[in-house]
């Protein structure tokens, strides 16, 4: 053992281990570690790989349901049984870090890394989502973040081939400092076809296979546990640099790979690399491994024994295959020019031996590195944030209605979180794979067909942040809510959650009240729609420098649902569809501006209470919604969200050019009809032919439901009131990102 | 008819143009790897789109090196049918197999959209039982889209009706507004002067499905297997 390169308190301190920690290590070894073993576990029991600070609180979120077919945690990817012989593989993983200081880097690899978590279980990717948040537009900073995550996820996504069918892109200052970039991938696997990351059979051979290693990404995983700074820029070596290509040539030698039926186990190579990778298989596998370092292909010279450990270089996997069958494994990756070297063998025990020219250079439990075996777990002590009750004296005759609503309205849809995404959803290959049923009839959700079966899989990513600072309970039920919500508009069923928490500093009370409440909230949504949380990631350190003072982001738990359309002929859009056709809300207006675009921009007003929302409602609402789309009443179904009832309507209209004449609700004050965001609405046309059918079954559920008007003409007229052509209020709806990114 | 679709490492829409001929047009088709020489006996060559090679140096121009290249260079010197669509176009390019270059757009982003193409031509077998007065939808998706070519090229082009497409607008107008990427004079595609080789920047095999309601691309592919059929029979 070299021993030579001593570690001590200091040493475990810089790579972010805390005092006790180190202790622990000294206690498991039973002497000194040396520092190799040291940065193993600095990365291995980082917040990023160990979950130390969440775990407890994420396991009480619901995780079984009969579609289910590996619980959360158990694979890199959840894994729902889709019938006709299909299996879904899908997660949401965040990047916000690398992001937030090498943009296009930064973002690229987050796509790559949470496509590689699907492949690796044997799955094809066959969609994409993600969800940015950015600081102020009108920053140079913003602008420039924008500008090079849009790029990254496109190059990367759009040459990897896999088609973005969903995504949400919010501002707000919060994120100046430390914008929240999450990529999310959902994949097709035949049940039974699936790998797991485990590895075992005493004498097996273990191979790295795609990229060579190289010094980028060390210590990223340590790096994504700690606050943003100033001196963040320093930490740039800390993210790494994708090849999209590799990543195609990975992902078709990975599945062919598979088909050979030698491989025993896999694992890709995302956070602390080969140390994650090796450890998280043997420790599953109860099996120790015996690695020699100086095998793995490098991109450069003299790199040392912890370098090759902790790099982070992509498009690489970890695979252990049945001896004697290697050269079946050895010819797929040469067909595919990728390098395939032996690097180590399973042995008995649990222990990991990693060797460096003969010399053994670290000696380590596998058990020990990982979550859910020796990693730390901690109880965090929090604490209710005084804001919370003073947000709840927040009272709407305070706030004085606007005179002029037609002014608000053009306002609100050229806010830059209402208006059209366009301009960076045309970045995308959205079409790539011939499948996504959602580009020529604008959905709620994304809609991808699954070839071959009647059935379409569908899939929503969302988190209303303000929502959730104003109430981290009620915003991440609502989050849940409006994801399912969007996927029942759409003509499906929600079926399974995969989440993205993005938090601030955990030790911060405050912000770890945000978290539990948040988890809270997130479960009792979840097992009200039977929709059981897959998996995901955890995103802690997540703030921002605002007039000299630190402050952490927006509390963001994203959600990233899949649903199940049994019928593709389900498929419902937003947009209008005929002149004459009746307008419906279904849900109840209500007087009720709380945490709206309106009420925060127009009105500058920042403290209020979550809008409105009821849990049971909410799914009654859904309930009924479903029926209609089954039973073929409705043309078109909108979930009313962000910026209210009014973007609602001028987004059905805007798809098909179609006006709208409607009337106002005289009980409730006019801006709360028009622009208020309380939760369980939708807007639905339906065909005068079917106004008796859909008027029964609306009336046999308990959800209130009002005629709003009806389709007609080119333009916005509320109460006889034109609001302008849609064709005018289009033009500036779509062209605010534009004019932000691109301006004359 | 066999076609074969050429798969080089990149490829990303092979899946889908097998897909395309097999199951809305039950075609027969094999995928032809870019390390073979053997062209599998297929009598209709595709070059499908995604980034071969990764398209680093330049989209296009590292395909056109391959083993399977060689042979469909051959193949496209005795008079056989080749198809680009997208990197396939930019490989035909980078071949010299068509003439011109395909450029970064103007605006120096990815785009991809639903496009609208108008056929300027019935002597091809992509368009010879196309509408000339209905632009078709079919939506493109490219980094580096803008056709070039110099003046006196674009000239002869012209003269010989080597230009099969322009990009216009929904109602078939060939307008600055409907030109995606900057292309000169809207061409979205073009043949060589033996009319065998074609190649194309939008996507008609984005636009064969139903599922996916637009099926404006069938006509193309239809005109091609009228035409094929009809030169079979005078055959």
């Amino acid at each position: 053992m070299n021993v030579s390169e001593s570690a001590n308190l200091d040493v475990a301190k810089d790579l972010g281990l805390l005092p006790e920690e180190y202790d622990r290590i000294k206690e498991i070894l039973g002497r000194e570690p040396n520092f190799t073993e040291l940065s193993i576990y600095s990365v291995m029991w980082s917040e990023h790989c160990s979950y130390k600070n969440s775990i407890k609180w994420i396991k009480k979120l619901p995780r079984k349901g009969e579609r289910l077919l590996a619980e959360a945690g158990d694979e890199n990817a959840g894994l729902v049984d889709l019938g006709d012989g299909l299996a879904c593989a899908f997660k949401v993983e965040s990047h916000n870090h690398p992001s937030a200081i090498e943009p296009y880097q930064g973002a690229a690899t987050g796509v790559g890394g949470i496509n590689r978590d699907i492949f690796t279980m044997g799955a094809r990717p066959i969609a994409q989502l993600n969800s940015l948040r950015f600081g102020n537009p009108e920053l140079d900073r913003t602008k420039w973040l924008l500008k090079y995550v849009v790029k990254g996820i496109g190059d990367y996504g759009n040459a990897f081939g896999v088609p973005v069918v969903g995504g949400e892109v919010y501002f707000d200052e919060c994120f100046n400092t430390n914008p929240l970039i999450n990529a999310m991938s959902v994949g097709i696997v035949k049940k039974g076809n699936t790998i797991s990351a485990i590895s075992k059979g005493v004498g097996n051979p273990v191979f790295i296979v795609g990229s060579s290693t190289g010094k980028d990404g060390i210590h990223g995983a340590t790096f994504a546990s700690e606050d943003i700074t100033e001196a963040s820029s320093d930490k740039i070596p800390s993210v790494q640099v994708g090849d999209p290509f590799q990543e195609k040539l990975l992902l078709e030698a990975t599945l062919e790979v598979i088909k050979t039926g030698a491989v025993v186990g896999m694992q890709d190579m995302g956070a602390a690399g080969i140390t994650c990778s090796t450890s998280e298989m043997s420790a599953k596998g109860e099996h120790g491994m015996d690695i020699y370092l100086d095998k793995v292909p490098l991109r450069q010279k003299s790199m040392k024994p912890f370098e090759i450990l902790l790099s982070e270089s992509q498009e690489r996997m970890l695979i252990v295959v049945e001896k004697g069958r290697e050269q079946e494994v050895l010819d797929v990756f040469d067909k595919w020019d990728l390098n395939c070297v032996q690097i180590g063998h399973v042995t008995e025990g649990d222990v990991l031996r990693y060797y460096m020219d003969d010399e053994l250079v670290a000696e380590v439990p596998a058990e020990s590195l990982v979550l859910g075996g020796g990693a730390p777990v901690y109880d965090r002590e929090y604490k209710e944030p005084a804001y919370f009750s003073e947000n709840k004296k927040f009272k709407i005759d305070d706030v004085a209605l606007s005179g002029d609503l037609k002014e608000v309205a053009r306002f609100i849809l050229n806010c830059h979180n209402i208006a059209s995404k366009k301009w960076v959803i045309d970045q995308y290959d959205t079409m790539v794979g011939t499948k996504n049923m959602s580009t020529n009839i604008n959905c709620d959700a994304g809609v991808v067909n699954l070839k071959g079966t009647e059935k379409a899989l569908l899939t929503s990513i969302d988190c209303n942040s303000r929502y959730v600072q104003a109430d981290p309970f009620q915003g991440a039920a609502i989050a849940v809510s409006e994801t399912a919500r969007n996927i029942v508009c759409s003509g499906g069923k929600p079926e399974a959650v995969t989440n993205c928490l993005n938090f601030g500093n955990p030790y911060n009370p405050e912000v770890y009240w945000q978290f539990v409440n948040s988890i809270k909230g997130m479960a009792k949504a979840c097992e009200k729609f039977e929709t059981p949380v897959t998996g995901g990631n955890v995103s802690f350190y997540n703030q921002s420098t605002l007039n000299g003072k630190e402050v952490p982001v927006f509390p963001s738990p994203v959600i990233g649902m899949i649903g199940l359309m049994e019928d593709k002929k389900n498929i419902t859009g937003i947009g209008f569809k005929n002149e004459g056709d009746q307008i419906f809300l279904i849900g109840k207006s209500r007087n009720d501006i709380n945490c709206s675009e309106y009420l925060y921009r127009w009105h500058k007003i920042k403290k209020s209470p979550a809008p409105y929302f009821d849990l049971e409602e909410e799914y009654e609402l859904q309930e009924l919604v479903k029926q209609l789309i089954r039973e073929h009443v409705i043309e078109s179904a909108h979930d009313v969200s962000d910026g209210g009832l009014f973007v609602t309507l001028f987004e059905s209209a805007r798809e098909n050019k179609l006006g709208f004449d409607i009337a106002s609700d005289d009980s409730i004050r006019k801006d709360a009809f028009l622009f208020g965001e309380s939760q369980s609405r939708i807007v639905v046309s339906v065909n005068p032919g079917k106004l008796e059918e859909f008027i029964t079954m609306a009336a046999s559920s308990n959800i209130e439901f009002s005629n709003l008007g009806e389709v007609q003409g080119n333009e916005a007229l509320i109460d006889g009131e034109s609001f302008g052509t849609i064709e005018h209020l289009a033009e500036i709806y779509d062209n605010v990102l534009h004019n932000m990114m691109e301006p004359k | 008819m066999k076609f074969g679709v050429v798969v080089f490492p990149g490829s990303n829409c092979d899946h889908d143009m097998i897909y395309v001929l097999k199951k809305i047009f039950n075609q027969e088709v094999v995928p032809l790897w870019h390390k073979d020489r053997d062209l599998q006996n297929c009598e209709f060559i595709f070059l499908p789109g995604g980034f071969s090679y990764g398209d680093y140096l330049r989209s296009g121009a590292i395909a056109r090196f391959s083993p399977i290249m060689e042979e469909v260079i051959k193949f496209a010197n005795n008079g056989g049918f080749v198809i680009g669509i997208c990197n396939g176009f930019q490989i035909l390019c980078e071949a010299h197999l068509l003439p011109g270059a395909l450029l970064h757009n103007d605006n120096h982003k990815f785009i991809c959209r639903n496009s609208y193409i108008i056929p300027q031509t019935k002597q091809s077998i992509t368009t010879s039982s196309l509408d000339q007065d209905q632009p078709l939808k079919i939506p493109i998706a490219h980094g580096e889209g803008k056709y070039f070519a110099k003046d006196d090229v674009v000239k002869k082009l012209n003269d010989n009706e080597q230009v099969l497409f322009r990009y216009c607008d929904k109602y078939g107008k060939i307008t600055p507004e409907s030109n995606p990427n900057g292309s000169v004079e809207n061409i979205a595609g073009v043949c060589n002067e033996q009319r065998n080789v074609i190649g194309m920047m939008p996507h008609p095999e984005r636009a064969a499905d139903e599922n996916l309601q637009n099926v404006d691309g069938k006509v193309i592919f239809e005109s091609v297997f009228k035409e094929i059929e009809n030169r079979v029979i005078s055959r």
